[in-house]
């Protein structure tokens, strides 16, 4: 599209310029608010589904799917799969995938097991172990496909069936289990509670309380700082709602907790997980190098940046967090399966897909992903309330994957 | 002479931006039809509105062809009538080969059963006529831009072309390339072929057109007949910008100092053919506050020695000295070159130089993201004060800092590619065709801030094809031809006369070379004073 502008003029030299006859400056306030409402909703809308999604389901379950149980099912269930797709939104967003997350998740559960169960090996040591297996098994992929250029979709394709079958050799075909009450804390232990309720976990209570709060004065921390660079901020009565619902919606979560066994421990993991990567996309010199590699990596490396080292260190760090998922797994399983992990990659990808990350990379957000794992978490379990098959459920999950997309396509073509 | 084509009261609007208004345009039949303005000035949309890229009903005003009105919805009822246009980016499938390319979509088959040795040897007469003797089979992948842009001539051809429409043919052409193209445009005409022919370089059009039509703003301005007319290109460059142009270069008064930057017998070698050298053994020195010009054709291997200082972002085993301020300097790879201070603005902004998808601020940090942040963490007020700061300086037009680069015109790319790297606080900056596809106006302020930075001591090196560019604006010249260096002209006795024979004598006395070689090592000796 072609648009006009006041021409470039050396300066002392006369010169008439045509102005647009359009754009008068009366509907320019207007003009601004359905832009921004336009911005905002591209941003937030992903947010809004998921509490669309959720309110249907609340209805369509009678109240099933907020009971507090329930909520704590859904993040124990939705936790690895939150995890991993911190790890692979940093993947897809440097311009790449993953395809061998799941494999690895099994992989490093029955190396847990193996480790745990079979050497009676401390389960501490055993998961820093199983830990830096993981991000080993990262960097080896993630070397073929930084320092080799051979596309990472067949690179971890193949990662995908030599952990798939290293996990049937290592279990010998076997399952393999219990593990130590210990190991089992990590995924299916609660916060303690020093206040001592027995019915209702006030510290739980306090914990979100102080997370609301914190929410809130960081945000006008950060509005303060905007507005003094002069950086453009959101209008004041939107920066209030939406925090202020944030806020509110934080507050009401840890209440439902509260009133049934308190935070679970994975969420405590996954909670700081989230903010640390939120933290180091935005705000890190290294979240800046990931997103410029993949928006324009011939550009990212005549600018200085070693691109290369920057693939490979995505994948270091993807491997490390499948090994994580892997470990809080097998403990809510309490027994490393052959089958565990399989058709995790799809989820995590379909997650980070949903929250509008690019599959051409340099495009996705870290708050996108872990709403877009939320999303599929709630479909699943929501379908499962109301005793919808196994088979409809994909189907649905698989729409719902292309819908989101496409919605996306749509309205970037319209910003344009 | 009859009326081929003839476009009415054109009038085509965006959403908030009126793009065409009150356009006519008039082709007679066997003419070459010039097209000028600025980037902006609505002749690419012009184009679109008459080949049906953009259907009937969206534009007001009526299109008149062979004496018929005409109503085209998409861009097949367009090229049915004969009406074929030839885009700026090339639309070939670079691995297929020429014969498919010319056929693509228009296979001679019958039953859908393609007959290729027909096609091969319509190939074979269409490559004759557009003036090539490149085999049918060949991909077009092996071929240079220039060839390219013939075998879309031929593809037009192919269809039975009556209005040639060409978007501006030759930006991406050297010299003899863009000569070889003039000269097939004229012989089109001689077969009486009508051409539209949009072109931001003057020279060509003055060679070539019977008739201009200028834009300005989505309107005729003016529209002349060369044949009746002499061509003044002061009236053209008045008519585009809509003001006289007393200077086409900001005046500068260079205070040169002591060398401060040498490379010293720099080979390189091709990275996919380890035995091709590429750059053979070039030296060569720039002062403090200089500019140099490197001229050259395309492909004589400006780019490519650019690059290869430049943290060896090009080539393979690279040898020759790096030398700034009397030391040797190590520019192994790209953060050491730009830690020592050498930025490399790239010819190719879209993808070399930016991140589309990415704001202005994001773009202008992202070789220092050092000087924004703290302990590997951004500074985000910090940073955006830094891009409000170039904004300002460099006068980058823009809602915002947060706009998305990819929605400014090319002018205001290319000023935050330059942001960029300014902000890599450089000494030695090496621009490579800073100027290539902006406007008039815009160029005249890229040439300003090109002229500030060497008044502030930095020094600058600037690759072009534009010989006109590169003798209004630099101190010295250095003229390159196959990869090494044919001759040196100061500013006072450089003429594009003189530059065109060093590149012509040179490819056909190889045996200069040694004369050169002489010449470069003299220039050794000036170091250190």
């Amino acid at each position: 599209m072609e648009v006009k502008r006041t021409h470039a003029v050396p300066v002392s030299q006369p010169h008439k310029t045509t102005v647009t006859p359009i754009q008068n400056s009366s509907n320019n306030n207007d003009k601004n608010t359905t832009n921004f409402i336009k911005t905002a909703l591209r941003e937030y809308g992903m947010m809004l589904s998921l509490l669309i999604i959720m309110v249907f389901f609340q209805y369509m379950t009678d109240g099933t799917l907020l009971q507090p149980l329930n909520i704590t099912n859904l993040i124990l269930q939705n936790s690895y799969i939150v995890i991993m797709a911190l790890g692979m939104l940093m993947v897809i967003v440097a311009g790449h995938i993953d395809l061998s997350v799941g494999s690895v998740v099994g992989f490093i559960g029955a190396l847990a097991a193996v480790l745990i169960v079979n050497f009676q090996l401390n389960f501490i040591l055993a998961s820093i172990i199983c830990l830096i297996t993981g991000a080993v098994i990262g960097a080896a992929q993630g070397y073929f496909i930084a320092f080799f250029k051979i596309p990472a979709f067949i690179v971890t394709l193949a990662g995908m069936l030599i952990f798939k079958g290293l996990t049937l050799a290592l279990l010998e075909g076997q399952s393999i289990g219990p593990f130590p009450d210990g190991f089992q804390m990590l995924s299916s232990g609660f916060l303690p509670d020093p206040i001592g309720n027995t019915d209702f976990h006030v510290f739980s209570l306090v914990i979100g309380i102080i997370a609301a709060i914190a929410l809130l004065l960081s945000k006008i921390i950060q509005r303060i700082r905007h507005t003094k660079h002069g950086i453009h901020t959101e209008p004041f009565y939107f920066f209030i709602a939406k925090n202020g619902s944030f806020a509110g919606i934080v507050f009401y979560f840890s209440y439902l907790l509260a009133s049934y066994k308190g935070m679970p421990n994975v969420l405590a993991v996954m909670s700081v997980l989230i903010i640390a990567y939120t933290f180091i996309t935005n705000r890190t010199v290294l979240g800046r190098r990931v997103y410029a590699v993949g928006g324009n990596e011939k550009a990212a490396r005549l600018s200085g940046i070693k691109t290369a080292r920057v693939s490979f260190t995505t994948f270091v760090n993807m491997g490390m967090l499948a090994a994580l998922a892997g470990l809080i797994f097998a403990a809510r399983l309490n027994t490393a399966t052959p089958k565990a992990g399989s058709g995790f990659e799809l989820d995590v990808i379909a997650a980070c897909f949903i929250g509008g990350a690019s599959a051409s990379g340099g495009v996705g957000k870290v708050m996108g992903a872990v709403i877009g794992a939320f999303i599929m978490g709630v479909m699943n379990n929501g379908m499962s309330i109301m005793g919808i098959g196994i088979d409809y459920q994909q189907v649905i999950k698989g729409l719902v994957l292309l819908a989101a997309v496409f919605i996306d396509v749509l309205n970037k073509n319209k910003a344009l | 002479m009859k009326t081929i084509l003839e476009m009415r009261r054109i009038r085509k609007t965006f959403p908030g931006v009126v793009a065409l208004d009150n356009v006519n345009l008039q082709v007679k039949s066997g003419e070459i039809h010039a097209i000028v303005g600025e980037n902006g000035a609505g002749k690419s949309t012009l184009m679109k509105v008459l080949s049906g890229v953009y259907p009937h009903g969206s534009y007001s005003g009526e299109i008149e062809f062979e004496g018929k009105i005409r109503e085209f919805r998409t861009i097949r009822d367009s090229e049915k009538t004969g009406i074929i246009i030839i885009h700026q980016e090339l639309a070939l499938v670079p691995l297929l080969s020429i014969a498919e390319n010319i056929f693509l979509g228009n296979e001679p088959s019958s039953w859908g059963i393609v007959d290729w040795e027909l096609a091969q040897s319509k190939t074979h007469e269409l490559l004759k006529k557009v003036g090539l003797s490149e085999s049918p089979e060949t991909l077009i992948t092996n071929l240079g831009v220039g060839k390219q842009q013939l075998i879309e001539i031929a593809k037009a051809l192919c269809k039975d072309v009556k209005l040639l429409i060409l978007d501006e043919p030759t930006a991406s052409l050297n010299e003899s390339d863009s000569d070889a193209l003039l000269t097939l445009l004229l012989g089109l005409k001689e077969q009486g072929i009508s051409s539209i022919l949009i072109s931001h370089k003057l020279n060509e059009i003055s060679r070539v057109a019977d008739t201009i039509t200028i834009l300005r703003d989505g309107t005729t301005v003016d529209s002349f007949d060369c044949r009746i007319d002499p061509i003044s290109e002061d009236r053209i460059i008045e008519n585009m910008v809509g003001r006289e142009m007393a200077d086409r270069y900001p005046r500068r008064n260079p205070e040169i100092g002591e060398i401060i930057f040498e490379i010293k017998d720099w080979r390189v070698f091709h990275p996919e053919h380890a035995t091709r050298e590429v750059i053979k053994g070039i030296n060569f020195h720039a002062k403090k506050g200089e500019i140099i010009g490197i001229a050259g054709l395309m492909g004589s291997g400006r780019t490519e020695l650019a690059m290869s200082i430049f943290g060896r972002s090009y080539g393979q085993h690279i040898s020759g000295r790096a030398i700034k301020n009397g030391h040797d300097i190590d520019v192994s790879n790209i953060s050491k070159a730009i830690n020592h201070g050498i930025a490399y603005v790239t010819e190719d902004r879209k993808s070399l130089g930016l991140l589309l998808e990415e704001d202005i601020q994001t773009n202008v940090s992202l070789a220092n993201l050092n000087g924004v942040s703290r302990h590997l963490i951004i500074d985000e007020g910090r940073e955006f004060e830094v891009a409000s700061d170039y904004r300002n300086k460099l006068k980058i037009r823009c809602s915002g800092i947060n706009q998305k680069v990819v929605n400014l015109s090319g002018g205001n790319q290319q000023k935050v590619v330059l942001a960029k790297w300014l902000f890599s606080k450089p000494d030695i900056l090496i621009l490579d065709e800073p100027s290539r596809g902006i406007d008039v106006g815009a160029k005249y302020e890229i040439y300003s801030i090109i002229s500030d930075l060497a008044s502030q001591g930095k020094c600058i090196i600037m690759i072009s094809s534009e010989m006109p560019e590169l003798l209004g604006m630099c101190d010295r010249i250095y003229v390159m031809n196959e990869g090494s260096f044919a001759a040196e002209f100061s500013k006072a006795d450089a003429t594009q006369e003189k530059i065109m024979r060093a590149i012509v004598s040179h490819s056909e006395m190889p045996d200069q070379t040694a004369t050169i070689t002489t010449a470069t090592v003299h220039y050794g000796e000036h170091y250190g004073s």
